[in-house]
């Protein structure tokens, strides 16, 4: 540990780690931009990580540092000692560029790494906090690499033909001079698959459970929230209770009801369903909210010859508008991305939803690119939807708690 | 006159209160009880019935009727048929009315004319009954307007077959059939893996991102929306592009490994055992970490920050304030998201379901409902399955309402 702790040691290895994460960046970027080649090179990238690190808390002069940097790698690029490997028919222009990113994104992160080491022996303060924001940029990489390159791999293969696919899964780069036959598989979704007809059944069964939702939840919260009345715990209890019941458990019985009913293959028949799953989660974010207003303006209401019903209409709606968008939305977004029972209970693809009209892409004969175009449009309108309110939903979500 | 003493009984306004109470609660429990309560009593019903998917059919006569001719000669013809090949029908009968202008020749035994009703009784029949009744008709006028005419009365059929999810028979082989086959115990393996594993991993790099998060910087809106991509996006959308990215023959996951040199050959990574469980874990985690990202950072950032001025000033290092101090605050949230995501993780189905549909080791107990019920056709098994998970989600709520109830706030 104490050996560790020198100034040296430490700038050394962080030098050498932070090398070889961003040569693996690097290598990963380039290759999922242009299909080409790219390898980080391990023995360049010990000595420039090292040297790097060492370099950075004996000489302080970071610009100079920085170009001197880049310069050597540029230079080792041409020697086995490379920090980055290239299969062959890598272009030169795209050799320079990894490396000149691989010198600029190594050297610059790492002087905020190591601004409070110094040769010699460090304190522990000094010491954790280089570790600390070695693990912080090794963090931000990691995280924004996971959830960025699935969806990145969503968006592309949408783009691609079948061909060019197979020919190299791993080059995503858009040959713009297919103009609008980029979008082929979307035009041949909305043509071919009734995709437009999918988008506004999802669209109007969402917005539907939604209003049912509200209907039923808004009093029921107001009166567990403002009444007094025996079993109001109770209540409140078994409201959370239900939110544990797997939906599979219910999907079976509600399968054989609706098979004997007549009730599969309805709009009607989900729209039966769907509410129930989500008025517990909206009543239990709802009464949270109204707990939280304060009383004595209903109280005030009352005084004035409101009756209840008046109150919760003209006083504690209007009060709790933002509660009521986030639980909107919330319920919205839960609606719009079920799946299980869309699929159990719809086998007519003309009262598709989208998800369930995604699930039918899944099979053999349908290309790829096709999957991934019906995914991409499942997802744009929530993300935009998500992006646009995110304040509201990112609350809706820590208030509704946990619900996945 | 009596004397004044405080009331025993409640009061009317309070009676009223509970009555307005009950009232804006009613709709509610109602529709719950139909869609929640109903259905999860009678999965219990259903588990000791040995039902199969085909018997949710029901046995019930069809008959279909045809105007049919042999040169001059016309006939009616009644198809009559039991829709089951092993149930009977009991009582089967049928009643039609014959138009004007078409005249019934000689009836069979089993039929009778009363007016212009025919009526026919067949009595109980079999399985798989299906036979034909042939009337010969002398018809009075255009033998086209007629036939259209007679087609277009459809008969009425009366007789009721035993409904297996009614009657009386009951069977303990759906949950020996369950608990015995060696599936059992590679299922429940499963289950505990994917549900232990996923929660905690789930958890910890929840906890991380909300550690990477938890500082002022440009550009932390869009990191944090950026983080919550994969809860918010459809679970469809996400698990076929991880199935399309992991893909051996044409998934980029593969060739890039293979490309870097890291592997050989490619690899299977949702196809073979225990690569695929493992597989199955990893995107729970990658899919429900920002939810208790999005709780722990909210908790952090509720701290206090004079305690870690103190600290600063006492030189606690940054290891020590994260360990001494932030820990033990958020130890509170942690043990709530632990049990109710255990839980969920616990019911989920959809993920494993689309990435490997429950092969190669990933069948968990709410995939293997689906996969009794509907895959190997056995409704009776699915339902006694479907019974083994809600126990087990009972013992689960009773520890949960024994800690949740000391966490305020959720």
């Amino acid at each position: 540990m104490s050996v560790l702790r020198n100034g040296a040691v430490t700038a050394g290895v962080i030098g050498l780690l932070w090398a070889f994460v961003i040569a693996v960046t690097v290598a990963v970027t380039l290759s999922f931009a242009s299909g080409l080649g790219f390898r980080p090179g391990a023995l360049g990238c010990v000595i420039l990580g090292v040297g790097g690190g060492l370099a950075l808390i004996y000489l302080r002069a970071v610009p100079f540092l920085l170009a001197g940097f880049v310069a050597v790698s540029v230079v080792l690029m041409f020697t086995p000692l490379s920090p980055m490997q290239f299969t062959e028919g890598v272009p030169l222009g795209w050799q320079l560029l990894s490396v000149v990113a691989f010198g600029v994104f190594t050297l610059w992160p790492m002087r905020v790494m190591l601004v409070e080491a110094h040769p010699g022996d460090l304190t522990r303060h000094a010491f954790e906090d280089a570790v600390i924001r070695f693990l912080t940029g090794f963090g931000y990489i990691v995280f924004t690499a996971a959830v960025l390159i699935p969806f990145y791999v969503m968006v592309m293969t949408s783009l691609k033909s079948q061909q060019a696919l197979l020919k190299n899964p791993l080059d995503f780069s858009i040959d713009l001079s297919r103009g609008l036959d980029l979008f082929r598989s979307y035009f041949e979704l909305f043509g071919q698959f009734n995709f437009g007809s999918y988008l506004w059944t999802s669209f109007y069964v969402s917005v539907l459970t939604v209003l049912i939702t509200l209907a039923f939840s808004v009093p029921g919260a107001y009166a567990v929230a403002r009444l007094r009345f025996k079993g109001r715990a109770a209540f409140s209890r078994s409201i959370l209770l239900i939110y544990m019941v797997p939906m599979i458990v219910l999907a079976l019985p509600i399968y054989i009801a609706f098979s004997m009913t007549g009730l599969r293959n309805t709009i009607p028949g989900l729209l039966m369903i769907y509410p129930v799953t989500t008025i517990p989660v909206a009543l239990y974010m709802l009464q949270g909210y109204f707990r939280g207003l304060p009383g004595e303006v209903e109280e005030a209401g009352l005084m004035d010859g409101l009756s209840r019903l008046q109150v919760i209409w003209k006083i504690t709606l209007p009060l709790s508008l933002p509660a009521m968008v986030s639980v909107s939305l919330y319920v919205f977004m839960i609606a719009w991305n079920e799946f299980l029972l869309a699929f159990m209970l719809l086998d007519d693809p003309s009262k598709f939803t989208l998800t369930r009209g995604v699930a039918m892409l899944n099979s053999s004969e349908i290309p790829r690119q096709h999957l991934m175009a019906g995914a991409v449009i499942a997802t744009v309108p929530i993300m935009a939807l998500f992006l646009g309110l995110e304040r509201f939903m990112t609350k809706g979500l820590t208030a509704g708690s946990v619900k996945g | 006159m009596t004397a004044s003493t405080p009331p025993t009984t409640r009061g009317a306004l309070e009676r009223r209160e509970a009555r307005l109470a009950w009232s804006l609660l009613f709709p509610t429990i109602a529709i719950v009880s139909l869609v929640i309560i109903l259905p999860l009593l009678s999965i219990f019903w259903i588990s000791f019935k040995p039902v199969g998917l085909a018997d949710l059919r029901p046995v019930a006569p069809v008959i279909r009727e045809s105007l049919r001719s042999s040169g001059d000669d016309f006939r009616i013809e009644y198809r009559v048929r039991n829709s089951s090949q092993q149930k009977e029908v009991r009582g089967l009968t049928l009643t039609d009315t014959i138009p004007a202008g078409v005249t019934l020749g000689a009836l069979p035994q089993v039929c009778a004319l009363t007016g212009d009703t025919l009526f026919c009784d067949f009595g109980d029949v079999p399985g798989g009954f299906n036979e034909r009744v042939r009337i010969p008709v002398t018809l009075d006028g255009d033998p086209e307007v007629l036939e259209d005419i007679v087609e277009g009365s459809e008969p009425t059929a009366t007789g009721s077959g035993d409904n297996i999810l009614t009657n009386a028979e009951f069977t303990l082989d759906n949950f020996a059939r369950i608990f015995d086959s060696k599936e059992f115990l590679s299922v429940l393996w499963a289950t505990v893996f994917y549900t232990v594993v996923g929660t905690i991993g789930a958890l910890v790099i929840g906890l991380f991102a909300a550690l990477l998060l938890n500082k002022e910087f440009a550009g932390k809106g869009v990191l944090r929306g950026l983080y919550l991509f994969p809860y918010v996006s459809p679970i469809i959308a996400v698990a076929f592009t991880w199935v399309t990215l992991f893909d051996p023959f044409s998934g980029s996951l593969n060739a890039l490994l293979i490309q870097m040199g890291v592997v050989e050959a490619p690899i299977n990574f949702f196809g073979q055992r225990p690569l695929a469980l493992i597989m199955v874990t990893v995107f729970e985690i990658w899919r429900y970490f920002p939810l208790s990202f999005l709780f722990i950072l909210a908790r952090m950032q509720s701290i206090d920050t004079d305690m870690y001025e103190a600290a600063d000033m006492d030189g606690a290092s940054p290891f020590q304030k994260f360990w001494y101090l932030s820990l033990p605050m958020l130890l509170g949230i942690l043990s709530v998201l632990f049990l109710l995501r255990f839980i969920w993780t616990f019911n989920k189905f959809d993920d494993i379901f689309l990435l490997t549909g429950g092969n190669a080791g990933t069948r968990t107990l709410t995939v293997n409902v689906y996969e009794q019920a509907f895959a190997i056709s056995n409704i009776g098994a699915g339902a006694a399955v479907a019974v083994v998970v809600f126990a087990t989600l009972l013992v689960f709520s009773v520890f949960f309402f024994k800690y949740i109830s000391q966490e305020e706030g959720l």
